[in-house]
This record gives structure tokens, C-alpha cells and sequence, in this order.
């Protein structure tokens, strides 16, 4: 039977610019506050295996094997450390392979550190490097990027199911609403129906950029970092971090054609669906048991649909239920606490650990005032990477 | 004012520009911004806004800064010809300022754009209202512009577009110290004005009069700390 393996330490920087920075000192902050929650510098040497997640430090920084570095960056030498890259699911892949480390018995303690620095190249060329992990020759080399795949998925969500421009926009309201209260959010400005959506301005305040896709329907290029300290809870080891764990309910990815024509029906997303399937028969539980969830919104619509395919909502029906404000901070089911992100950045391979910092936070009660959901009992990851390819849930609970 | 006839020499000859009627933009935040051309009693406030960012070296504030301090400086004291300065104010308080010149009949010289607020795209919309002022009241062909910061030229360079002059040095040289030259012809900016360039006219009366009288801001996120008489 596998240990039960929980978190007792979670760092994050503030998002934003960090290009004046080293990536591996952006990595290693994050990194550095993990260890300060979990109780000290000194538990640095307590690490069994250093995991690195990044998507792309070596197109973006011109920085490579940055695992290796951020272990003697951070003087913890001879602790092994491997970099993870699996797109922007590189986060919680990362954080799946140190559960599994810990479960093989090969460590009781795991730091996964995660970062990336994008604002270092200019916008276009970010989109170019990201749009590397699309099929070579059926889509890079076709020019698609991943604003133009996302904004013929949501012409086709339009089309099926009624959304309108302005739905997507309500996504963006409550993001930035989370954001606007989150200390780590990259863009901390709360936003409008009527400026970016209803009123005469909003074509050129909110512009296209993949129609129907429009500025505030698409995250922002950020920089940033997220640590987290994982640890065998049975161990003896366990007692040496101050914060009671938060443990890891289930944990699992599962991967879909490369290429998006492939399949059968583009909206279906089949990689999010078993992947969640997965987590929750891992945890034990059902759509129904969870508090709030972190879902991976690089577009918004991406938020809409990830939501119906772990079960929280019938297809088509998702921004139904963001027009009737069920996933507020106030509604049922709060999505994207943190500002998603959509408000809060998406340095993609720092992601994924992003959003457990966020469900750990929750979950321990430590949300700022106005953003803490009330009583949560389970917190749910959806990372994304590739589009839709590759998948990885995590689910997170308060015992 | 008596004007002695030295500094009649020493002031550039000038044209009668025609006026940059106000406008105002709702943002993203929901924030109102009166756009509005600015008149030399601006110039304190003005100057008050831009000095403090003299010594950010992030993104070429420093660089900006000094060179804007200049240029409204020169303007208020009749050493720049044909000179003119847009604000962008929010509830009276600075949000930003560009300055740009008029050089002759065919030609606009892009001088600055400075943004004070962050993150709400007021440069983007303060650009667009300089670029507004040359090509449709001026009714000027082109305006030259070049950039100092990257975002600089991501924001004007690449989303606009540019027509790249530098292969044409020296012929063609910004008036900014040579650096290279871009253009914004009239049909480029016919194929861009509809998604750049917004506003609402004319602007309300209760609206224009918050930004009579300009305030420059208390803080600023360029310089984490800093209180205007901290």
C-alpha cells in the first residue's frame, strides 16, 4: 500500500516581470519560501530528490539543465535533481513524479521547483516558443498558434452551444475580481462587464486577438515560480516540518493525440476527462465532494470547457452557470481563486505548481481576507499542456 | 508681455496648430480617462509627474523621463517649435503624457509616451490619440517615431505595424539622436485607427472639468515606496 504523501511546504514569487533576473534565482526564491513555511532553510538538507519543472528556459533564457543548478544555487549538493519539461503541464508533472518518488520508496522528501521567464523575448516571439509543442509539421509549420487554435475552439464552442463574447468576458471579470485580492497575481486590477464587453469602447479597450478571442479572454506573459515540499507522511521525517500536511488525494495524467484533427470531436477534451476519472477514483471521491478548483485557463474558454469534462457541469452548459455567478468566490463552486491564469499569469512551466500552491493555501486557510473559500474540504489542479494533449489532476485534501 | 527682441531670435517661429478636441475612454478597470491637449499652465503638474521617474532605469523610465522633462520644459519656455503635449487623467490625477511635434505640413515627429498607470493600456490609448492628433487634425502624411524601450517597440513597432526607414539613414533620421527610424504612413493608420484608436466626443461637462486641473500622483508603481512628501 502506498505511504500517504502530503505537502508541508509551499513558496511562490509575485508574478509579473522578472526578466531583470537569473531564471534559476526566480526558481530558487520560490523555492527558498517553500522551506521558509515548511518551518526553515536548515530543512533544505532534508531533501531526498529535487524535481525542476520548465518548459522552455533553454528558448526563453538561453539556460539549460537548470535542476542541476538550482541544487547548487541553493547549496543542497549531492541531492539528485532532474528537470521535468511536458509543457505547460510540466508543473504537476513534476508533482506526480515526486509522489511517485515517494511512493516507490525511494524518498521521503521531494522539492518541486518550478519556473519560468518569458517576459524576456518579445510577446510574438513567446507565442512562437509556446507554439513549438503543437505537431511539428501538421501545425507549427502551418503557423498555428495556440491563441489561433483556441480561438477556433471557441468559435466552434459559439456555435454549438450559444456562448456569446460576452460570456467570455464574465470569465474574465471574476478572474480578475480573484486577482485583484491575490498577493501573487500578476495582474491585480479588477475589470468590468461594461468596459471590456458592453460599453461603446470595449472593441479597441478589450481588442481581437484571435477572433473571437479578445485581450482579456487570453492570459497574460508572465514570469514567476512555485515551490512545494512533498513528503512521506508516515515517515519520520514527517515531524520534522511544523505545517500539518495537506495531502495529496489523487494524482494522474493521461495524454491525447498530438494533433488536434485527429480526433473525433475537437471539443471533447478526452485527456482532461480520464485524467480527472482517474484522481477522483484515487481519492475516492466524485465531482460532487469538491470545494473549489484551479483549472487551467491560458484562454477562458479553456476554463468553460475543462469544468464540463471533470464533471462539474453538463457539456455546453458551463458558462450558464458563470452567468449565474455559481463559480464566484461566493458561488458553489468557486474556479480560479487564485485569478487563474487568466489574472494571475501563466509562466508556463511554473503553472501547475502554481495552482497546488493555491489549493494548499485554501485549503490551510491562509487566502487573503475576501478570497479565502469558506470551509474547503477538497481542492482540485487541472494543468493542461500541449492543447489538450497532455493532462495531469491533482486533487488535494484537508484531513 | 514685453518680449525683448533677443529672445524674439532665440524663440523657434511657430504655426497656429489646430486644436486636439478631448475625448474619454472608459479602461478595462472601469475607470474613466479624460484625453485632452494640454495648455503651458499644465506644465507643473506635468513636470511634477514625470521628474520623480528620472531615476528608474526599468524599462528606460530614466531615459524617458529626462528626455520628456526636456521637451515640456522646452515647450513652456519657447525653445521646441510646434511642440504638443496629451494627457491622459483619471479623476484629474496623471496617467500618462505623450509629446510629439509637428515639423511641417507632410510630417509629425513622434517624441515620447509616457505611462504612469500600469497595466490598463493607457499608453496604448494616449499613443493612438498623439497618432490621432497628427494624421486626422493635423492632417499630416506621416509621423517618424522610434522607441528606447522594448516594450516601446513591441507596443508601436510590431502591433502597429511600422514601415521600417532605418535602411534609408541618413536621409531619414528621427530627430531623437538617429536612432533608427519607423513610420506611420496615413494608410497604415486607415488599417488601424478602427481597433487602436477609441474615445468618446465630446466629453461630458462634469467629466472634462475632473481633469481642469491636473494632479500629479501620490505614488507611483515604478517606485515601490515612494510617496509624493513622504
Amino acid at each position: 500500500m502506498a505511504p500517504r504523501i502530503g505537502i508541508v511546504g509551499a513558496g511562490h514569487c509575485r508574478f509579473g516581470n522578472s526578466s531583470d533576473y537569473d531564471l534559476v534565482d526566480v526558481i530558487a526564491y520560490a523555492a527558498n519560501e517553500a522551506f521558509v513555511d515548511a518551518g526553515g532553510l536548515a530543512l533544505r538538507k532534508e531533501v531526498d530528490q529535487v524535481l525542476v519543472a520548465n518548459m522552455a528556459g533553454g528558448l526563453f533564457n538561453r539556460e539549460t539543465a537548470v535542476a542541476s543548478a538550482l541544487v547548487s544555487r541553493m547549496d543542497m549538493e549531492p541531492c539528485p535533481a532532474e528537470l521535468v519539461e511536458n509543457g505547460p503541464a510540466s508543473g504537476a508533472s513534476a508533482v506526480k513524479l515526486g509522489y511517485m518518488a515517494i511512493a516507490s520508496g525511494m524518498a521521503d522528501v521531494v522539492l518541486v521547483a518550478a519556473g519560468e521567464v518569458m517576459r524576456s523575448v518579445t510577446g510574438w516571439e513567446a507565442t512562437d516558443i509556446v507554439a513549438t509543442m503543437a505537431h511539428k509539421e501538421a501545425e507549427y509549420n502551418m503557423g498555428l498558434t495556440l491563441p489561433g487554435f483556441a480561438g477556433m475552439f471557441t468559435r466552434l464552442y459559439m456555435q454549438k452551444y450559444g456562448l456569446t463574447e460576452r460570456d467570455l468576458a464574465l470569465v474574465a471579470v471574476k478572474d480578475h475580481d480573484n486577482a485583484a485580492k491575490n498577493i501573487y497575481a500578476h495582474v491585480q486590477i479588477p475589470v468590468t462587464i461594461e468596459a471590456i464587453a458592453d460599453g461603446p469602447e470595449a472593441s479597441v479597450v478589450n481588442n481581437y486577438v484571435a477572433e473571437p478571442l479578445r485581450m482579456y479572454s487570453t492570459c497574460p506573459i508572465t514570469d514567476g515560480s512555485a515551490a512545494v515540499i512533498l513528503v512521506n507522511m508516515d515517515s519520520p521525517k514527517a515531524r520534522l516540518f511544523k505545517k500539518k500536511p495537506i495531502r495529496i488525494a489523487g494524482i494522474a495524467s493521461a495524454t491525447d493525440t498530438h494533433c488536434v484533427h485527429n480526433r473525433k470531436d475537437p471539443l471533447v477534451l478526452d485527456a482532461v476527462r480520464l485524467s480527472a476519472e482517474k484522481a477522483y477514483k484515487m481519492a475516492g471521491i466524485g465531482p460532487k465532494d469538491i470545494s473549489f478548483a484551479e483549472l487551467h485557463d491560458a484562454f477562458v474558454i479553456f476554463e468553460l470547457l475543462i469544468s464540463e469534462e471533470v464533471g462539474f457541469f453538463e457539456r455546453g452548459t458551463s458558462f450558464l452557470a458563470v452567468r449565474n455567478h455559481e463559480t464566484d468566490l461566493r458561488g458553489r463552486l468557486p474556479i480560479n481563486t487564485s485569478g487563474g491564469l487568466k489574472a494571475k499569469g501563466h509562466p508556463v512551466g511554473a503553472t501547475g505548481v502554481s495552482q497546488i500552491f493555491e489549493l494548499v493555501r485554501q485549503l490551510r486557510g491562509e487566502a487573503e481576507e475576501g478570497r479565502q473559500v469558506k470551509d474547503p474540504k477538497y481542492g482540485m489542479a487541472v494543468n493542461f499542456g500541449g492543447f489538450g494533449n497532455n493532462v495531469v489532476t491533482t486533487i488535494l485534501a484537508k484531513d | 508681455m514685453a518680449i525683448d527682441e533677443l529672445e524674439k531670435k532665440l524663440r523657434p517661429p511657430e504655426v497656429a496648430l489646430a486644436p486636439y478636441p478631448a475625448k474619454v475612454i472608459t479602461l478595462a478597470s472601469g475607470e474613466t480617462m479624460v484625453v485632452r491637449e494640454c495648455t503651458r499652465a499644465d506644465v507643473p503638474a506635468l513636470l511634477a509627474t514625470v521628474y520623480p521617474l528620472i531615476e528608474v532605469a526599468k524599462d528606460y523610465y530614466d531615459v524617458v523621463a529626462t528626455r520628456m522633462y526636456n521637451e515640456i520644459l522646452s515647450w513652456y519656455r519657447y525653445r521646441i517649435a510646434n511642440e504638443f503635449v496629451i494627457v491622459g487623467a483619471i479623476e484629474g490625477v496623471i496617467a500618462g503624457i505623450v509629446t510629439s511635434r509637428h515639423v511641417d505640413p507632410k510630417l509629425g515627429m513622434s517624441l515620447h509616451t509616457m505611462t504612469i498607470k500600469r497595466g490598463l493600456r493607457v499608453g496604448a490609448q494616449l499613443f493612438a490619440a498623439k497618432m490621432e492628433h497628427h494624421l486626422e487634425y493635423l492632417k499630416e502624411e506621416e509621423v517618424w517615431i522610434v522607441a528606447e524601450s522594448p516594450i516601446g517597440f513591441k507596443r508601436w513597432m510590431i502591433e502597429y505595424e511600422l514601415e521600417d526607414r532605418s535602411a534609408l539613414y541618413p536621409g531619414v533620421r528621427h530627430e531623437l539622436g538617429g536612432v533608427p527610424t519607423f513610420a506611420l504612413t496615413r494608410k497604415l493608420w486607415d488599417a488601424v485607427k478602427a481597433v487602436k484608436c477609441t474615445g468618446t466626443r465630446p466629453v461630458p461637462p462634469a467629466a472634462l472639468k475632473t481633469a481642469e486641473k491636473l494632479i500629479p500622483p501620490e505614488e507611483y508603481i515604478q517606485l515601490p515606496g515612494w510617496k509624493r512628501n513622504g
